[in-house]
């Protein structure tokens, strides 16, 4: 690397100044002219044949252009895409508007165009849909069972698929088991993602030259204009994807939804604009759910707390269609079970399921948040059942550090860690030994402080190509332009991430030129080189290394083109200040403006030697050779009311090691962030399905996430144990904080309350439930 | 449908006339008569925040309030924060502190921060961390929002 001027630095975010000023362009802030807005009839039922579909009150509305159902584009449009390949697995067709069959309360219906959103409204409410309605099969166990209702005719039975895998001896681990074998079934909630920004799409035709542009509030845009050609059957050259200023994501606009499909159909049938901003009702219906599993766990141990072995059986609840990456979640918690330990027998049976529900998918964490919760609270099921230090359970099954690269029994190769050292750093910061002292005395005195630990480990920097459905590399482009500014294009198109910023700060090292001469572009498919997004904590170590790898290339072409211009032989130069100086002799030196101009005018005396180009751009693809493990320690200690059940935050200490740190302000944010939603999961959120497959929690009245009110203070540090999968040692951090958040607070709680024989709650732990347990429970002796 | 009524207000301290059905929102107005896009629309129902303005001193979801009801009001959005000299305390504070990342529920917490800090300067982290939940934010685990507050406070 050059000499780091703006990477590890607290650069201010160049974002920043356009969102705070209310000058940020968002999908809704689009103003179109002959925009029409799209409303959609939504099924009212979980699971119901549609009769007869009435749309003739709604066409006579004053001000409505069409409405269109189901089966007027059946023919004419593909279905929704599920990139996962899973052997067997069952795909059935996901139509953009529902044909002959609704299977989750929110399925799209029907659209209605008009020139307002007032009237496009007032005519969805006239169309007039005749339902039978059907049993909904509601519950994943249940939906396993033979005999039960099948949801897709085209499919057997409601197993989407089935996957079996194991490691080791497991059989041996549990027959050498030195402690009654561990057994406990964990639900890992279902999650609404909820983004501020909620989902929008914008789409215009122009006819012409058959070009169709969508606007789409996406973390994949080229991803998304590949796909969507597919549906509406144009050829992808066709099709221009432009992702504005998105509103947050957390996986939710990881995918392709019905109504990109249906918005590009709209617009290329009408020949005018269309819009459609999901209200924040159908954004909980209708928009992918995270996590939903039923997770039991078997673990055998030696009387020290050792791990011999571990059973898992997930039990994951997918919704009733498969959204893009849906059944490739849950095979994420198998493949992190382990955790940052060393155990070689592990067996793991996933089933995904349908159910009359929306799909859930990616969100924040994606199957890593899961296996963290479980292993992490495997960790102090142990410790319990063992009467040993939580800490010392786990000290004593982590990986060694001397042991990486390690290979996990799951097959995966984990890059580099010091769990040990990360470990030690959180305890010390938090005090433990105090903390454990003060907890005996609090009990004395009837009050009831728990400390919950989560060491955790994650896969990062998605990925590989060869582990990804549709390539793990990331591109770049970076030019230096005739004036000596700097544009980045970048595929990893961000949504709050800050890649602005980053990649601004390494091309400024790199180039040394002013931060503020340099731009990031993204997000338009016109103009970006194909990229394939942000997601899976890999913006920065994908991503930002692509960047890096073009300005290596840049830079090779900036020494050959100065050392011509300044007539030596040597390209060895050094980029600061905003000129290119030969190494180790000041004299041969210019001005990157000059450099720039030469380049381009490319008539400068001397003129460029024949082989070289004019211009100066460079492109790379990188593709990394293996996922990055980000880990770290988090240390929640709570105070839990007996008498109300309330948990109060008493601390929050978190270590964690994301790798090299090109800037600490967006990393601190990424985890500030994430903890909240972890501890939202934790504590707070639920997405609740009622018997007959209503959404009970469908507004932010119902579903809680976390308010200012709810969050303690975080006390955070790092170690940094830079990565070697890419140059920038960079290992990804945008989950982090969920992964490791979750297990440290409801082990705080269940702590906290091991005076009442409380041995686990589910999730999440609301004043109610904790003030039940307490209720139920018979206090030790 | 009604015919639109004529509205007179002052809106970001500036007198400003404008037509509006009386069923539209003021959060409509302002986004789609009076081109003032920086108020956002998070829930459209009062739960979260992000469309945060200040009426008369007073903080209000835009989305709870009809463009009618600010005839000969007083209104600032957050296009009306920054003065003469640049950005407003707040605006700064937030940049300083990077807390924002998304930045769409970001004008709604400046609107809402500095309806409390006219009212009351000196605000405890307690009362802040009170007053903002109101408002939601799904990226910063509001830790940074509510440090940059109490920065502003002291540097106005």
């Amino acid at each position: 690397m050059a000499v780091a001027k703006y990477v590890c630095t607290r650069t201010k975010r160049k974002e920043d100044r356009r969102l705070i000023t209310g000058l940020s362009t968002y999908v809704d802030d689009l103003k179109l002219p002959g925009l029409l807005h799209v409303a959609i009839i939504r099924s009212i039922h979980a699971y119901a044949k549609i009769k007869s579909i009435d749309i003739s009150s709604a066409q006579k509305l004053p001000g409505v252009v069409a409405v269109v159902t189901g089966e007027e584009i059946k023919d004419k449009l593909g279905s929704v895409p599920c990139a996962a390949q899973i052997p067997d697995l069952k795909v059935p067709r996901h139509p953009v508007l529902a044909i002959g069959k609704v299977r989750y309360v929110g399925e799209a219906i029907a659209a209605v165009v008009a020139g307002d959103r007032y009237v496009a409204q007032d005519a969805a409410d006239l169309v007039e849909v005749n339902y039978e309605p059907l049993a909904a099969v509601v519950d994943p166990l249940k939906a396993l069972e033979p005999g039960s209702t099948v949801i897709h005719e085209e499919c057997k039975d409601n197993i989407a698929f089935v996957t079996k895998t194991a490691a080791g001896d497991v059989a041996k681990a549990f027959r050498e088991a030195e402690a009654p074998i561990i057994k406990q079934r964990m639900i890992n909630q279902r999650l609404i993602p909820m983004a501020m920004e909620t989902r929008g799409v914008v789409a215009q035709y122009q006819p012409g030259d058959k070009m169709l542009t969508l606007w789409s509030s996406s973390q994949i845009p080229h991803l998304l204009r590949t796909l969507v050609a597919g549906i509406v059957g144009l050829p992808e050259n066709h099709v221009r994807v432009i992702v504005p200023e998105v509103g947050g994501g957390f996986g939710s606009k990881l995918n392709v939804y019905r109504e990109e499909g249906l918005l590009a159909y709209l617009a290329m049938k009408l020949g005018r604009p269309v819009k459609w901003i999901e209200g924040r009702r159908e954004n909980f219906l209708a928009t992918i759910h995270g996590r939903d599993q039923i997770d039991d766990v078997e673990i055998a141990v030696k009387k020290d707390g050792t791990v011999l072995g571990l059973k898992l059986k997930v039990v994951a609840d997918l919704g009733a269609y498969h959204q893009l990456l849906t059944p490739l979640i849950p095979g994420l918690t198998g493949a992190m079970i382990v955790g940052c330990y060393r155990f070689p027998n592990v067996s793991i049976e996933t089933y995904g399921v349908f159910t009359n529900k929306m799909a859930t998918d990616a969100y924040r964490g994606a199957g890593r948040p899961e296996a963290t919760y479980l292993i992490e609270r495997v960790m102090d099921l142990v410790a319990a059942e063992l009467k040993l230090d939580p800490v010392a359970v786990r000290q004593n099954n982590f990986v060694p550090m001397n042991a990486f690269p390690y290979t996990t029994p799951t097959g995966l190769t984990y890059d580099s860690a010091n769990y040990q050292n990360c470990f030690q750093k959180a305890l010390e910061m938090a005090n433990y030994k105090g903390l454990r002292e003060e907890q005996k005395k609090l009990r004395q005195q009837g009050k009831y402080m728990g400390i919950g630990i989560s060491t955790y480990v994650e896969i990062c920097a998605m990925g590989p190509s060869s582990g990804m459905p549709a390539g793990g590399w990331e591109s770049a482009t970076v030019r230096i332009e005739p004036t000596g500014k700097v544009t980045i294009y970048t595929g990893s198109s961000p949504h709050g991430q800050g890649q602005e910023t980053t990649f601004s700060q390494i091309a400024a090292d790199e180039l040394g030129v002013p931060f503020d001469d340099i731009i990031v572009q993204h997000g338009d498919t016109s103009t970006v080189q194909y990229g394939i997004g942000t997601f899976g904590s890999r913006a920065t170590a994908v991503g930002g290394t692509a960047v890096y790898m073009a300005l290596q290339q840049l830079k090779e072409k900036v020494g050959k083109l100065a050392a011509h211009l300044l007539k030596t032989d040597s390209s060895a130069f050094v980029l600061e200040g905003g000129r290119v100086t030969l190494k180790g002799d000041s004299s041969k030196s210019m001005s990157f403006f000059d450099l720039a101009q030469a380049a381009y005018h490319a008539k400068s005396l001397p003129p460029l030697p024949p082989k070289m180009e004019p211009g100066l751009s460079a492109t790379a693809f990188f593709e990394p050779s293996n996922y990055t493990f980000p880990f770290g320690a988090h240390i929640a200690v709570v105070e839990v009311d007996p008498e109300t059940g309330e948990i109060n935050f008493k601390r929050y200490v978190g270590v964690d090691d994301c790798g090299r740190i090109i800037n600490p302000l967006t990393v601190h944010g990424q985890i500030h962030g994430g903890i909240a939603q972890g501890l939202g999961q934790a504590l707070l959120e639920e997405a609740v399905y009622d018997e007959n497959g209503q959404l009970i929690t469908g507004t932010l009245m119902d579903y809680a996430i976390p308010k200012s009110v709810d969050i303690p203070w975080f006390e955070l540090d790092k170690t940094e144990t830079p990565s070697p999968v890419n140059p920038l040692g960079v290992k990804g951090v945008g989950e982090a904080g969920t992964i490791g958040s979750t297990p440290a607070i409801v082990n705080a709680v269940v702590d906290a309350l091991a005076p009442f024989g409380v041995r686990h709650l589910d999730m999440p732990l609301k004043s109610e439930r904790v003030w039940q347990a307490i209720k139920n429970a018979k206090p030790r002796a | 449908m009604p015919g639109r009524v004529h509205v007179i207000a002052i809106i970001n301290g500036e007198k400003r006339e404008f037509l509006c059905e009386p069923l539209q929102t003021l959060l409509e107005v302002l986004r789609d008569e009076l081109k003032l896009t920086g108020t956002k629309e998070g829930c459209s129902n009062g739960n979260c925040g992000a469309c945060s303005v200040v009426l008369d001193g007073l903080l209000v979801d835009s989305c709870l309030v009809l463009g009618v009801e600010v005839e000969g009001r007083s209104l600032v959005t957050i296009e009306g924060l920054m003065g003469s000299d640049g950005l407003h305390p707040l605006q700064k504070a937030f940049l300083e502190n990077a807390a924002l990342q998304c930045g769409i529920c970001t004008p709604g917490f400046i609107m809402a921060a500095k309806a409390l800090l006219d009212k009351k300067p000196r605000a405890t982290e307690a009362e802040v961390r009170q007053w903002c939940a109101g408002n939601l934010c799904r990226c910063t685990g509001y830790d940074k929002i509510v440090r940059a507050i109490l920065a502003a406070e002291k540097s106005m």
